[in-house]
């Protein structure tokens, strides 16, 4: 079974998963609140380097987890979206609450964007 | 020149069959050459379609929801049926950011999502009876 979460240096890097719809939300939700509150994370990022497909299901995922962390005083970021999710993040106005950012690194190979 | 073609399918309203169910109009309309984005457009719609269908319409798992499309030209059809609980007020349900499951974190934009990605969306519902999501989009034109 893939791994959603993981903790570097005080981090929580949430690696979202290829298709993120309600059926993947529940198990991705689950993880990252138990390690939320597990290290009352304060730095959440969301990796996007291996999604291809979101729908406003994982909005509802993203936002949700913004407010875990916000009860520690807590920030979030997303990270290497392709076209498709920057779409996303577009039509439902989540880049204006969440900044987004590239760090050039994919996960792996065949991110589909140019 | 395409002409025209019909498919429908009916699954089990499971939130596994979201994927199954978006994919399936992907390959269906691939006849019309449509471009990547506008392929991912009607991906999203079906999902958000699809996925009000398997969250709202029933209490269990396992009642049937039914995807059709039709190709028209170079218009696709999609509809979505379910017999489930409907929807009182239609107009309500499709503001952004309403939702009658806040506790599953949904966001409220479904069929904002549904009307952003496609050229039209209905909805028609009757309480007891079920719901009709209805939408078109038409290949082949870009926007500006």
């Amino acid at each position: 079974m893939e791994k959603y979460c993981e903790m570097q240096a005080g981090r929580l890097v949430i690696y979202v998963p290829r298709e993120l719809d309600h059926h993947e939300a529940g198990r991705l939700k689950m993880e990252a609140d138990l390690l939320i509150d597990a290290y009352h994370v304060k730095n959440l990022v969301f990796d996007f380097s291996n999604t291809e497909f979101m729908d406003s299901s994982g909005i509802g995922v993203i936002i949700g987890r913004c407010r875990n962390i916000g009860y520690y005083g807590g920030e979030a970021v997303a990270q290497n979206l392709n076209d498709r999710v920057k779409k996303i993040f577009r039509v439902s106005g989540l880049h204006t609450l969440i900044p987004t950012v590239e760090t050039g690194k994919n996960r792996q190979k065949g991110n589909g964007s140019i | 020149m395409q002409g025209n073609n019909n498919m429908k399918v009916s699954f089990d309203a499971r939130s596994v069959n979201e994927a199954f169910a978006r994919v399936t109009v992907a390959a269906f309309i691939a006849e019309l050459n449509p471009t990547i984005d506008e392929v991912e457009d009607i991906k999203t719609a079906v999902s958000e379609a699809v996925t009000n269908a398997i969250i709202h319409a029933y209490d269990s798992p396992g009642e049937p929801v039914q995807l059709s499309c039709a190709l028209k030209g170079n218009v696709v059809e999609i509809e979505v049926l379910d017999t489930g609980k409907g929807i009182g007020d239609v107009k309500k349900a499709m503001e952004p950011f309403y939702t009658t499951k806040p506790e599953l974190e949904r966001s409220g934009m479904g069929f904002a999502f549904m009307e952003a990605f496609m050229d039209d969306v209905r909805v028609t519902s009757a309480e007891g009876e079920g719901t009709r999501v209805w939408m078109c989009k038409t290949i082949g034109v870009q926007e500006g």
